[in-house]
């Protein structure tokens, strides 16, 4: 196992009060596997992302749980251990890809360095490590490679930045790609492009993925596995297959009813009414269960642990026997 | 083939210039560069219809959407609204009958002022009395399903995205406008709000008869709740036609690989165009889709197509043969 996330809670202290982002997530990704996360604003999908190479903002901090990397925890580490496996180990790419770049030096000048403070590019001439450089990008078929490492960032466009940014990481050799809503910023044509590239480049390189994005759609597209958040808990995580055509948390059906697929002339779309909570004062027991069509009394008061179902692991008291017969107590 | 129109363009052409002159760059004699954001556009909205305008970021879509909501003024060409032709001396009276609901709500919304003003701020120029401006805000909220006695007093940091969207479309539908321009309205929020949102945009319709421009680039949007789509690339529109024939079958290559580039829950067979959009500072020569286009012949290289009939439609594309022009 790769990553193995237990029982993690994140919270944000903030002027109106404590944030609690992740509420006892648990998930974990074996190597060469591409995992989604899906969930909507505030879900805690993208604090997950960055929690796992330690870039929680300032009022960030983790409350319990923990992160094995390769079985060794991240929590525990120095920063200078943590400084190791971002990049190296574990690469992020963000939905805004300018603003990883530094704008005014060249885009191959800074690749080169990025790679030589990593410390993989110690013994190699300069020519070398260019001719490395556009072999990357060639691999993430950006046209004129030549061309574009002497350019600066703003002469680029955003699916360009968005391939330099994941050639980058392929320089790096990393074991797992978090990409953190990486196509949410681009036209259609091109998220599919980019989409298209990390799924080959998975084949590719071997690599594990962690998509985060709030587009069930994109997610179904990417991915071995798929885990649905909702206020700072996995509902749902299962093959992405049953997660899709046979979801059994209420969220996540609702979630894909609501989906436009057809005409207007068909009848009105599915909707999940209310809002999502306020992860400063979430609801008691299971979180969803104010807008929740199958209520029953113990979700108001008991919050569900995932447990698994079918082939799936689901977080509801619709399935608490099921899950207790599965598990064989 | 269309009903009675309530909005028609002639050649509409909108030019940015793309970077300011200074004094030394104008006595250089230097040609000024100019973006064409919409390059003679032909396009006809039915009273009462759904159009979806859709296409990638920098088509076009939001310039020709601004420029018939009378926000911009075209470089050229003319746009008819009921047959009446958009002059200056009668701009001001069409634009009562016009409002438009952009992207995000959080931004189109003063964060000072309360629910109320926001909606009824622009009722002052239609001449109404308190009460009847009163009775309007109430009834535009109720009809956004909003409680106007709970949230007249609001303001916007209190509302949560949907909620924003709910005012922004209360505010637009309060003078009884004839014509909405909704520019990506459901692309800010979550997809369980969206839904909401769309509903809601379907039960206005239907209830009060507008006429509505849909600007999206989420296809499965405009599939949902348009009468027909024009389909926008680099300033041009390539095609134009019934909702059911383009999503099922469309012609223009460009369509084709867009519709090919959607993810769904359905299969996971994504065929993106190669290539990216082209900059409209120095677009193509010839048809503007030809330099990613797989189908690509002599002709597109250096002459730019019409829109033409074909098949129930108006495509512009050398691909299909038009019978008419000779």
């Amino acid at each position: 196992m790769l990553l193995d996330v237990q029982g993690l809670s994140v919270s944000y202290r903030t002027e109106r009060g404590i944030v609690r982002a992740l509420n006892s997530v648990n998930f974990s990704v074996e190597e060469k596997e591409s995992i989604a996360l899906v969930g909507e604003s505030g879900s805690g999908k993208s604090t997950l992302g960055i929690s796992i190479v330690r870039l929680l903002p300032a009022n960030g901090s983790y409350t319990g749980g923990d992160i094995l990397l390769n079985g060794k925890s991240v929590l525990g580490m120095n920063d200078r251990e943590v400084r190791a496996i971002r990049g190296r180990i574990v690469f992020m790419v963000f939905q805004d890809p300018l603003n990883s770049l530094n704008p005014v030096k060249k885009v191959g000048d800074q690749i080169l360095e990025a790679l030589r403070l990593k410390g993989m590019r110690q013994d190699q001439d300069r020519e070398t490590d260019q001719r490395e450089v556009v072999e990357a990008f060639k691999d993430v078929r950006i046209p004129d490679p030549n061309a574009i490492l002497q350019r600066y960032p703003h002469e680029l466009s955003g699916g360009q930045i968005q391939r330099v940014i994941i050639a980058m990481g392929l320089l790096m050799k990393p074991k797992l790609l978090i990409a953190d809503e990486p196509t949410s910023a681009v036209d259609v044509t091109l998220q599919a492009q980019i989409l298209k590239l990390l799924n080959d480049l998975k084949e590719e390189y071997g690599l594990s993925v962690i998509f985060i994005t709030h587009d069930i759609s994109v997610a179904y597209n990417v991915s071995d596995k798929i885990a649905v958040m909702y206020a700072g808990n996995v509902v749902e995580l299962g093959p992405t297959e049953s997660v899709i055509k046979s979801s059994l948390h209420p969220y996540t059906k609702g979630l894909i009813s609501c989906i436009p697929a057809g005409r207007k002339s068909q009848g009105l779309l599915n909707t999940v009414p209310g809002t999502p909570p306020s992860l400063m004062h979430p609801p008691s027991g299971c979180r969803y269960h104010p807008r929740c069509p199958y209520v029953m009394e113990i979700c108001k008061s008991q919050d569900p642990e995932l447990l698994p179902v079918e082939n799936s692991k689901v977080a509801c008291w619709l399935y608490s026997t099921q899950a207790k017969s599965q598990q064989g107590m | 083939m269309l009903k009675e129109s309530l909005i028609k363009t002639n050649g509409l052409t909108k030019s940015f210039l793309a970077s300011k002159r200074g004094i030394l760059e104008s006595l250089s004699r230097k040609p000024a560069a100019y973006v064409r954001a919409v390059d003679h556009v032909e396009l006809e909205i039915a009273k009462n219809e759904v159009l979806a305008l859709v296409g990638e970021s920098g088509s076009g879509k939001t310039t020709l959407g601004l420029l018939l909501c009378t926000l911009e003024t075209p470089t050229e060409g003319e746009i008819f609204f009921n047959a009446e032709k958009l002059e200056k001396s009668n701009a001001k009276k069409i634009r009562q009958k016009i409002q438009m609901v952009f992207q995000n709500p959080s931004e189109s919304l003063n964060p000072r002022m309360n629910v109320r003003s926001i909606v009824m701020e622009g009722l002052q120029k239609f001449g109404l009395d308190k009460a009847q401006k009163q009775r309007q805000f109430e009834d535009s909220l109720k009809a956004v399903g909003l409680d106007p006695a709970e949230f007249a007093t609001r303001r916007p940091r209190d509302l949560s995205g949907g909620q924003k969207q709910r005012v922004a479309i209360a505010r637009a539908i309060a003078s009884n406008p004839e014509f909405i321009v909704l520019d990506e309205p459901t692309s800010a929020l979550d997809a369980s709000i969206q839904a909401q949102v769309l509903n809601l945009l379907v039960g206005l319709h239907d209830k009060y008869g507008f006429t509505y421009l849909l600007i999206t680039h989420n296809i499965a949007v405009a599939q949902f709740i348009s009468d027909r789509v024009a389909v926008m690339y680099a300033g041009r529109l390539v095609e134009l036609g019934y909702t059911d024939d383009i999503m099922t079958s469309p012609k223009h290559p460009y369509t084709q690989a867009l519709l090919k580039s959607v993810p769904t829950l359905v299969t996971k067979d994504l065929q993106p165009p190669t290539g990216e959009t082209p900059s409209l500072l120095n677009p193509p020569s010839g048809c503007r889709y030809h330099p990613r286009c797989p189908y690509v012949m002599e002709v597109c290289r250096t002459t730019d197509p019409e829109l033409s009939p074909v098949e129930n439609r108006e495509v512009a594309c050398w691909l299909y043969p038009t019978k008419s022009k000779d």
